[in-house]
């Protein structure tokens, strides 16, 4: 498989296409808004929390194909997570991203493996990880409060 | 190569063979990512041709010396060199005096000089900067601060869909308020090049100055700061196939004359005494600290390589290849240009229907094209054109119609491999 094809893979694919939780949270209490000034890339993230658990997530914003595909798959893993679990989960994600995952642990990432492409491409990391770095910023923003999280 | 594309000799005119041309530019001859590199992207920056790799190289190893101190052989052809590179600039834009061209880094601090010396002087509040809405962000952003200083007010001209300027919306923003001008000769995000004579002669006749941004114009329209009539012009070396770190300023010399310097230190000085000091003549007193001795000798050797292929021809090639570029990208599907000004020059800016830039890029990449994706740090014009960013090639005189073919060849597999 070439390079090109292993970073869009056919779900980073579909999930550009037809994002999942592409919509505006009306009863979330968490939210922030994530920016990659490089490129013009822009997000919000809106959650749903139940004490710990994330009962809920969505998003809305414009970007490529491999962040709104991130974004796709990352509102759809983290649903029913704990926050540190989907914290561990970023963290795993991220290094997945930059090489520094043990092959013998992508398996364990489920559908988000198909990022491992990415790697090969380091300019591209910000655009994977924008949608999870503004995730996180959404879970440790004061509910109601708005948190913006530039991406430099 | 398609060099038999290239204009029939003309006894006035040199025409220009890109093959030959090529072959001065070592980086052009190496692969990238097991590819040929195709290099696309020289709105962002400029290959160096030997000549200019050379004098630099020559500078720190045969010449190295600091200027306008030493009394030793090193330092005197150091300095003579120097000079004879400043000559060389002032002859390349047309200024009648040498005095008037100062070396910066760059556009970027060309245009933050005039606004920090000139206009922080001038600018009183509720006087006027009247700039356009296809600016890179370097001549936005040093008006802004300027405006925040002296209480000054920044209006931008609006460009309608193909790009252009909006003539008639600029002449009514012209006003007696209005006591700067800045506006960029042919646009970075876009390729429209602007009517500056024209402007020029407007904004005089309203009593403001005017400030041309040549970053892009400088390789590739070439210029004549008398004909454009303009009081200050700001380019780079390193997008007019010179050194990074080093560009030119040009400024009317009773301007600067007037001005008041704007970085103090060494070299800039006429006496200096602990309680005051005054200043060296234009243009030493724009030039503060040791220069960029080395990039200034690059710059030197860029303009000389330049003159030998011809400004004309190779303004002319490259006309040719954005022609071409502009009618081949019409047969990749949902395909739109941003900028389709009737002047235009070596950008072809554009989107792809449901593709976003970033990923044209990438793919591109992957077939050794190196374009660029994204604001090209004019985010007023994304939001004119209410897209988030664009892919964006741009020719310099060393491309050739393969080259195009290549990159038309590697957006229809961009439509294949996103659909």
């Amino acid at each position: 498989m070439s390079s090109i094809s292993e970073l869009y893979q056919s779900v980073i694919l579909d999930h550009n296409r037809s994002p999942k939780n592409y919509r505006r949270m009306a009863d979330g209490n968490c939210t922030a808004n994530g920016r990659n000034p490089l490129c013009g890339d822009e997000l919000t993230v809106w959650l749903k929390l139940d004490g710990e658990r994330i009962e809920d997530a969505a998003f809305e914003g414009s970007g490529c194909a491999i962040s709104r595909a991130s974004a796709s798959l990352m509102t759809t893993a983290v649903k029913g997570k704990t926050r540190p679990e989907a914290e561990e989960l970023f963290d795993r994600f991220h290094r997945l991203v930059t090489g520094r995952l043990p092959g013998d642990e992508v398996a364990s990432l489920g559908k988000l493996a198909v990022f491992s492409g990415v790697s090969a491409y380091p300019v591209r990391v910000k655009c994977a990880s924008l949608p999870w770095h503004t995730f996180k910023a959404a879970l440790d923003a004061p509910a109601g409060a708005a948190r913006q999280q530039p991406i430099a | 190569m398609s060099t038999t594309a290239a204009p029939a000799p003309a006894p006035a005119a040199r025409s220009l063979d890109a093959a030959r041309v090529r072959a001065d530019f070592p980086i052009l001859s190496r692969t990238v990512r097991g590819k040929p590199l195709v290099y696309l992207d020289n709105a962002a920056t400029s290959q160096k041709p030997r000549a200019v790799i050379e004098a630099v190289t020559r500078y720190y190893t045969a010449e190295n010396a600091n200027i306008h101190r030493g009394v030793h052989f090193l330092s005197e052809r150091a300095t003579e060199a120097y000079d004879a590179a400043r000559a060389a600039a002032a002859r390349f834009l047309g200024a009648g005096d040498s005095r008037e061209v100062l070396f910066t880094r760059g556009t970027t601090e060309g245009i933050n000089l005039v606004a920090q010396s000139y206009a922080r002087t001038n600018l009183r509040p509720g006087d006027e900067i009247l700039i356009t809405a296809m600016e890179h962000h370097s001549n936005i952003v040093p008006w802004q601060i300027v405006a925040q200083q002296t209480g000054a007010i920044v209006r931008a001209a609006p460009i309608g869909d193909d790009g252009e300027l909006d003539l008639d919306a600029f002449a009514s923003l012209l006003t007696h308020r209005t006591r700067l001008v800045a506006l960029v000769h042919l646009s970075n995000a876009l390729g429209t090049i602007n009517p500056v004579r024209r402007i020029a002669d407007l904004a005089h006749a309203a009593g403001a100055v005017v400030l041309v941004d040549g970053a892009q114009s400088a390789a590739h329209l070439g210029v004549d700061v008398g004909a454009l009539d303009c009081d200050f012009f700001a380019c780079s070396g390193h997008k007019m196939y010179g050194p990074t770190g080093i560009g030119l300023l040009f400024g009317r010399a009773e301007l600067l004359e007037r001005m008041p310097p704007w970085q103090g230190g060494g070299d800039m000085i006429e006496s200096v005494t602990l309680e005051a000091s005054t200043w060296a003549p234009i243009p030493g007193k724009f030039e503060a600290g040791t220069p960029a001795i080395a990039e200034v000798a690059g710059l030197g050797a860029a303009l000389e390589y330049l003159d030998s292929l011809g400004l004309d021809a190779a303004a002319a090639w490259e006309g040719e290849l954005l022609e071409y570029a502009t009618q081949q990208i019409a047969a990749v599907d949902g395909v739109r240009i941003i900028g389709t000004a009737r002047d235009k020059a070596s950008v072809l800016s554009f989107t792809m229907d449901g593709v976003h830039p970033h990923d044209i890029g990438t793919i591109l990449d992957d077939d050794g094209i190196a374009i660029r994706a994204g604001h090209h740090c004019a985010q007023p014009v994304m939001r004119r054109f209410r897209i988030p960013a664009t892919a964006r090639a741009s020719f310099a005189v060393y491309n050739t119609m393969d080259e195009v073919d290549a990159l038309i060849a590697s957006l229809q597999r961009v439509r294949s491999v996103l659909g």
